[in-house]
């Protein structure tokens, strides 16, 4: 079977300024990651600021270039193509961001904004066009009174609902979701998180959703990958992952999740040792060996790859089973 | 036990340029030496406009205490002058927040900033207050303090400057500690480390400390008891056991049922969907007259819509701000 989306490889590269006549460095922001996902799929994608999961997401929308690796969308590679040969391939994948001020026209009315896709693309006419605007208002949960008001208008809650409008707008098959609830209130991030996982079932549509909220990647994701600097240490399906993570580093981001059970609160094994080392000066072998409980000497030299492990996830350590 | 500080009636008025409107309303509560409360709330509950009174640190006159007494080892700090409060923040009470840099000077290395606290407000010499920083580095974690001593606050990690941050609150042995949301800037693995020092050195110091956070499971791993806020108001308030047992508020108890935790293995609720808290949180300046909550609440009646309900005890230890609470747990 062909996935919907096909990551292989891919690696990013920054050059950045070490400041005060220190020259220039590169960050390998994103180091050979590969992926995939099926059509309605939800990969949940993992791991702390810095790790590179935003940075994948931004490739896979091409809103970045890989520096090296293929992007397959339906098994055509997309990596490198045009502008004007992306645009058909546009309508198949769309984005959501965490902060919706950022991605919406503060001047722009609701219902242009939403409208908008289906003119550049040349979809219907302008009645028809209407229609599936306030089709899709009513799909997320807006008020046809509202296609009027600027986002100012909007709650923040409303907002996402209104990107989520103008996302579904040219009926995509994957929406990229970089951190989608996370700058919304406690009370409103069931309701986005629900919204999407309703039209997801309605539309068949597949998510890449980046978050660094383990709890909601966990409700909404089959399968999720932990990212440590730059790389996937664990993919799998959720619930393997998330209780019988085979990767140090997985176990250690788990067991760091606080809970909300006081009960719990003197059980805590360990807690996670060290810092996330700069990525401008990454450690030899294993990113992670510095902080791992159970690193060795072959750890220290060699990267290890992504393998099979006996959970059924795959996991780059040289000490998984 | 006596609270070391209670705040009484608080009340806050935010004034903008098209209105006035109460952004703290009528709040009440205490806390005791060795004790930690959390004041939990969303964004406009009015959880930080409370620290930033208690410290009398709003930005006057958009912001202004207009009733209520903050009282604190017999000062009232709503009424109190600039100079009684100078004498107190920082040194009887100490204060962590969010971004750390809200607390550090970065123009200058961070033993030498917590050093100028110690000399201010506890007469130390250069020497004894250079050593004293040195223990507090310890203390805090802070790996290799006499070398840090010297760091600038960008040459060190997120983590690494909020342990100065409490270093820097801690110095003076405070009898109150607030916190701001002290681990909501950073990652979880550091959010972890962070929280275990705080929880250590709270203990050892025994300072009477209010959290103040947005995120239930940290309540749940720090403190002892939770005042749960909406809309400017105290809602529910109990022992961070009870609280989380059996909720009686249905803003909490929806609260608790919507965030989507890391469940252990085997627990049911997975990939199901969520339970919802209707609606949105309301403006400050366009309350409905009765319980703020009564327009999103699924057991709202008549009464509800038209006379707010008190914050009162419906068990002993247990305040509630409902007419109709929910069911006790058994």
């Amino acid at each position: 079977m062909t996935s919907l989306l096909a990551v292989e490889g891919i690696s990013k590269r920054f050059t950045v300024s070490r400041g005060m006549g220190g020259g220039t460095a590169t960050v390998h922001a994103v180091d050979d990651v590969s992926f995939s996902i099926a059509a309605g799929e939800t990969l949940g994608l993992v791991g702390e600021s810095g790790c590179g999961k935003s940075t994948v997401g931004k490739m896979i929308v091409r809103l970045l270039e890989p520096d090296e690796g293929r992007i397959l969308l339906d098994g055509a590679d997309v990596t490198h193509a045009s502008y004007r040969a992306m645009r058909p391939l546009r309508r198949k994948v769309q984005m959501i961001f965490q902060d919706p001020n950022g991605s919406l026209d503060p001047r722009q009315r609701a219902g242009d904004i939403v409208e908008e896709p289906l003119i550049v693309h040349g979809l219907g006419n302008a009645a028809e066009r209407r229609r599936r605007v306030a089709d899709l208002f009513a799909r997320v949960g807006l008020r046809p009174d509202q296609m009027g008001n600027v986002p100012s208008k909007f709650s923040g809650g409303q907002r996402q609902r209104l990107a989520i409008a103008r996302a579904l707008a040219l009926q995509p098959s994957l929406i990229v979701a970089d951190e989608p609830v996370s700058a919304l209130d406690v009370s409103i991030q069931a309701q986005v998180v629900n919204l999407m996982s309703d039209i997801q079932k309605e539309f068949g549509l597949a998510y890449l959703f980046v978050a660094h909220d383990l709890g909601v990647v966990q409700h909404i994701s089959d399968r999720v990958a932990v990212m440590y600097l730059g790389r996937i240490v664990e993919i799998g399906d959720t619930a393997v992952v998330y209780h019988r993570p085979s990767h140090p580093y997985t176990r250690t981001l788990m067991e760091a999740v606080p809970r909300p059970d006081p009960a719990r609160r003197h059980s805590r094994v360990r807690v996670p040792r060290g810092e996330v080392p700069s990525p401008l000066n990454p450690p030899p072998g294993c990113t992670f060996h510095p902080r791992c409980p159970i690193a060795t000497d072959i750890c220290r030299r060699e990267r290890p790859l992504l393998r099979r492990v006996a959970s059924g996830a795959q996991a780059a350590c040289h000490h998984a089973e | 036990m006596k609270p070391l500080l209670s705040i009484e009636g608080l009340t806050v008025e935010l004034s903008t340029r098209d209105r006035t409107f109460e952004a703290v309303s009528d709040l009440t509560f205490g806390v005791s030496r060795n004790e930690v409360l959390a004041l939990v709330g969303e964004s406009g509950s009015g959880k930080s406009m409370t620290a930033m009174a208690i410290m009398r640190l709003l930005p006057e006159p958009v912001a202004e205490i207009v009733s209520g007494r903050i009282m604190f080892d017999g000062i009232d700090l709503a009424s109190a002058g600039e100079a009684t409060l100078r004498g107190i923040r920082g040194n009887r009470i100490g204060l962590i927040f969010q971004e750390p840099m809200t607390s550090l000077n970065p123009s200058i290395r961070v033993g030498p900033q917590v050093a100028e606290v110690l000399r201010l407000h506890k007469g130390l010499d250069a020497d004894a207050a250079r050593r004293r920083v040195e223990e507090l580095f310890e203390q805090v974690r802070i790996p290799d303090p006499r070398r840090r001593y010297d760091d600038y606050p960008h040459q060190m990690s997120g983590g690494m400057r909020q342990r100065v941050v409490i270093a820097l609150a801690l110095a003076c042995d405070p009898d109150v500690l607030i916190a701001d949301e002290p681990t909501t800037a950073l990652d979880v693995t550091t959010q972890a480390q962070i929280l275990e020092t705080f929880r250590d050195l709270q203990a050892s110091v025994g300072a009477a400390t209010i959290l103040i956070t947005h995120d239930l499971a940290v309540v749940a791993e720090t403190a002892d008891r939770v005042a749960v806020m909406y809309a400017g108001r105290i809602v529910e308030e109990t022992t961070t056991e009870r609280l989380f047992a059996a909720p009686r508020h249905p803003y909490t108890h929806g609260l608790l049922g919507s965030i989507p935790h890391v469940a252990e293995a085997g627990e049911a609720g997975v990939r199901e969907r969520l339970p919802e808290i209707e609606g949105t949180v309301p403006a400050l300046w366009a309350l409905p007259p009765g319980c703020a909550f009564a327009p999103r609440c699924p057991r709202a009646g008549e009464r509800c819509a038209t006379e707010r309900p008190p914050l009162a005890d419906i068990e002993p230890g247990h305040r509630a701000a409902c007419w109709y609470p929910v069911e006790a747990a058994a």
